[in-house]
């Protein structure tokens, strides 16, 4: 694996409503959807709009940065096997994103 | 200026006699109303704290962080060992800890501007049965704490 | 069964509607996510990976089928039509939303349930043995005491904020189906020279990060002064118990760093006082719980059905030798409903399952229900001749699975499937052992394999006979195993095998394991666990890692 000082970034959470994954994208705006989500590629934008995601977390539980890579189609995907499955529900039922609910 | 949470709601502080910690508190001999408060850890062990009940007319017992628990006990074991003064909880008490205070032998609650600001006067008011209707109070010879 | 009265009644409800009010707090800001936090602990409701979750008391265990059926319907209407059942014998719900939380719990009051204190440092939910009141080998019927002590816990005002959680377990037999030595408290019931009833007082035990086994701080406490002398031991809890690191802080590390006998000491100290307090005020209470838990009118009727069925039906028979226990009642029997059908998820029931077992205890079980630990689900009181109806109703609804006690009547945690704080996933590995162990399980016998996915141990594997933990390593779910663990009165740790495996690796390698045992025990009257204590660790390990001693990084097949 090539040495790199930064693994790229997304900015993730649960709503406080639903409870349910989201996933800051670009323009503050929030998204259910992984691939929809804004992929930080530097450490310091990274905090920076952590911490403007967490000043404005009204609607929002337990806001953290997730590691995540660029896939194919230059769209965010998980890198840990934890955020696959946030990204996509739990293994035994067809629940969560993957029902497209 | 803090705020002083009774059963009948918000008001200023009414102690005028000072406080002294426990750490420097010289044992007294015999009756000493007139004396200041005690703040005490809420670490300290009760029996620690009899030779006090005499010359302390309030104790005050810090809550640090409304998920630290100790001061509960503290309290309940300060009044099971005899204590009749005035008993105070200090610090991040919520209001929907208020009746466990109560029911453990603190007389009132002291909080700050801030927090009584955020957790206003009407959340804190407890209904009148309090001291029988809990599942305690039935199970105890004495009907109460 | 115990019946709410008035304050019991109001009570659940009062509580409803504060959890309603804090809710609101909580949506308009005026309570922050922390401050929150432990009041919807308190009230059963977690946030987890992809939603919320609830989880509701089944206290001891103990349900009807009124309250199965609306546990049914929530999950109808709130949930996605199913519940897991749960190694504290509670049921959890994976996906409701926070506005319906108060609903939902308005139509738990409805039926006298409630969530109260499924979460939080409090005092959890009490447990006990799911035979209670059934088994024919108890002393006395342990529900009552449980239902003492859920009282006695409920809104105890010194003891809503304590280091961390404390869970008390409670059996009545000397047969311990309730785990008690892995508890921070463990009642076992015991009966002195004279006729008394008292308990065996276990303090410390428990799994976890640091699993251990439960120390005897009281061989004999008469059963009047159980309440002071919980209380004795909570308040020397909360006062001395360590908040400056969450895994110091259950009551076994207390124990551990301030001595058994010092802690006994300082218990000892707070009784008297406390004993003066209540002066057996709590007595007329136990008197009239005691007397709500009558044993049912046992029905008197031949058993010929039963009979017949043993005789001429091979698979009931398979049926009966597992899912069936002796009763106190030598025309009855305990049928244990298994809710492992191999490739299932353990502990999960639909809510047309929930109410075929409602429908099934109120025909022919007295109306009786129970949640075991093992994520099972009990008919306690069962006429024989009506064993064998109750066998094809639920197979028809693939509830007949006959494994209790089998490698596939696995214990698992749910996991990094739900769980927030799991480090691998549980669920899986539990679906793939149960198929992969179906066909030489019946020849294998009793096994006990419990599966937890991460430190916490809440699927119990140090005290699986085959115990896996499941990990994070470097990023890729690792599971270690270990040998030897026993739950019973006869409690012990497990030992780790070796270094862990890969999910694709773990499954033979479990298969090797049961394969082995059947080689190396003496004869089929030797049970896997027997054969490991008699043979010890060895012939296993190999069986895992082959015969020559290996690197600890090297990988397996």
């Amino acid at each position: 694996m090539m040495a790199r000082g930064f693994t790229p970034k997304v900015v993730t959470a649960s709503d406080l409503f639903e409870g349910d994954v989201v996933y800051l994208a670009r323009g503050g705006i929030w998204t259910r959807s992984l691939a929809d989500a804004q992929l930080i590629e530097s450490e310091s934008a990274a905090r920076e709009i952590l911490s403007g995601a967490e000043s404005v977390n009204g609607g929002l539980v337990g806001v953290y940065l997730a590691d995540a890579e660029a896939g194919p189609d230059g769209r965010p995907r998980p890198v840990h096997y934890r955020e696959a499955i946030r990204a996509k529900g739990p293994s035994n039922y067809c629940h969560g994103k993957q029902s497209g609910g | 200026m803090n705020t002083i949470v009774t059963d009948d709601g918000f008001r200023d502080d009414d102690w005028t006699l000072g406080f002294r910690n426990w750490e420097n508190a010289e044992q007294v001999d015999g009756d000493l109303p007139e004396g200041p408060a005690l703040d005490v850890p809420n670490s300290i062990a009760g029996e620690d704290l009899v030779d006090f009940f005499a010359s302390a007319p309030m104790i005050r017992v810090p809550f640090p962080s409304h998920v630290d628990g100790r001061g509960f006990t503290l309290a309940r074991r300060l009044r099971l060992l005899g204590y009749r003064g005035r008993l105070r909880a200090r610090g991040h008490v919520l209001p929907d800890q208020y009746l466990m205070a109560r029911r453990c032998g603190f007389d009132e609650v002291e909080i700050d501007r801030d927090l009584a600001l955020r957790q206003p006067e009407e959340l804190w008011r407890p209904c009148d049965s309090w001291r029988t209707r809990n599942y305690q109070a039935r199970l105890r010879a004495s009907g109460s704490a | 069964m115990y019946r709410y009265n008035d304050f019991d009644r109001s009570y659940v409800r009062d509580r409803v509607e504060q959890f309603r009010k804090q809710v609101e707090r909580r949506i308009d800001g005026t309570l922050s996510e922390e401050e929150f936090k432990p009041f919807r602990l308190m009230n059963g409701l977690y946030l987890q990976l992809h939603a919320y979750m609830l989880r509701v008391a089944i206290p001891y265990g103990t349900l009807d089928s009124r309250q199965m059926r609306q546990l049914a319907y929530i999950a109808d209407r709130w949930d996605k039509g199913y519940g897991h059942f749960t190694t504290r014998q509670n049921i959890q719900f994976n996906w409701p939303k926070l506005r319906d939380v108060p609903d939902i719990l308005e139509a738990l009051a409805d039926v006298e349930m409630h969530a109260i204190q499924t979460s939080g440092n409090c005092v959890r939910n009490v447990t006990s043995d799911h035979f209670a009141g059934a088994s024919a080998d108890e002393i006395n019927d342990p529900r009552p005491v449980a239902e003492l002590i859920r009282q006695w816990s409920t809104d105890h005002p010194e003891f809503a904020f304590l280091p961390r959680k404390f869970k008390i377990a409670v059996t009545g037999s000397p047969v311990d189906r309730a785990v008690t030595r892995a508890h921070d408290i463990g009642l076992r019931m015991v009966r002195d020279d004279d006729g008394n009833d008292g308990f065996e007082v276990i303090v410390g035990g428990g799994l976890g990060r640091t699993p251990v086994i439960g120390t005897v701080i009281r061989d004999f406490l008469p059963e009047a002064d159980l309440l002071p002398y919980l209380e004795a031991i909570l308040q020397v809890y909360n006062a001395i118990g360590r908040r400056d690191n969450k895994y110091k802080a259950r009551i076994k590390i207390t124990v551990r760093e301030t001595g058994v006998e010092a802690f006994r000491t300082l218990v000892e100290d707070r009784f008297p006082v406390l004993r003066r307090v209540f002066e057996g005020g709590d007595r007329d209470f136990a008197r009239q719980i005691r007397a709500a838990f009558a044993e049912p009118e046992y029905a008197d009727a031949p058993t010929s059905p039963f009979d017949a069925a043993m005789d001429n039906d091979p698979a009931f028979r398979a049926f009966a030798r597992t899912n069936l226990h002796p009763h106190k009642n030598p025309d009855y029997g305990i049928v244990t409903i298994s809710l492992k059908a191999h490739g299932a998820t353990p502990g999960d029931a639909t809510s047309d399952q929930m109410r075929l077992i409602a429908d099934l205890a109120e025909a022919f079980g007295h109306d009786e229900i129970r949640i075991s630990h093992e994520q099972n689900i009990v008919l306690p009181h069962v006429h024989k001749k009506d064993i064998p109806a109750i066998r094809a109703a639920l197979s028809e609804a693939g509830l007949g699975t006959a494994n209790i006690g089998l490698a596939s009547d696995i214990i698992a945690c749910p996991g990094m499937d739900y769980c927030a704080l799991a480090t691998a996933r549980s669920i899986p590995i539990a679906q793939q052992i149960a198929n992969r162990l179906k066909d030489i399980e019946a020849e294998v016998g009793s096994l006990k394999i419990k599966i937890s996915g991460c430190i916490n141990a809440c699927g119990h594997h140090h005290v699986g006979h085959i115990g896996i933990l499941g990990l994070d390593r470097a990023g890729t779910e690792n599971y270690q195993v270990t040998l030897g663990g026993d739950a019973t009165e006869s409690a012990r740790l497990g030992d780790r095998a070796g270094p862990g495996f890969s999910a694709d690796e773990l499954i033979p390698a479990i298969e090797r394991l049961a394969r082995r045992y059947i080689e190396v025990r003496e004869d089929e009257g030797e049970s896997f666990i027997e054969t490991y204590l008699r043979a010890g660790k060895e012939p296993f390990r190999t069986a895992l890692y082959g015969e020559a001693p290996r690197p600890a990084a090297a990988s397996r097949s």
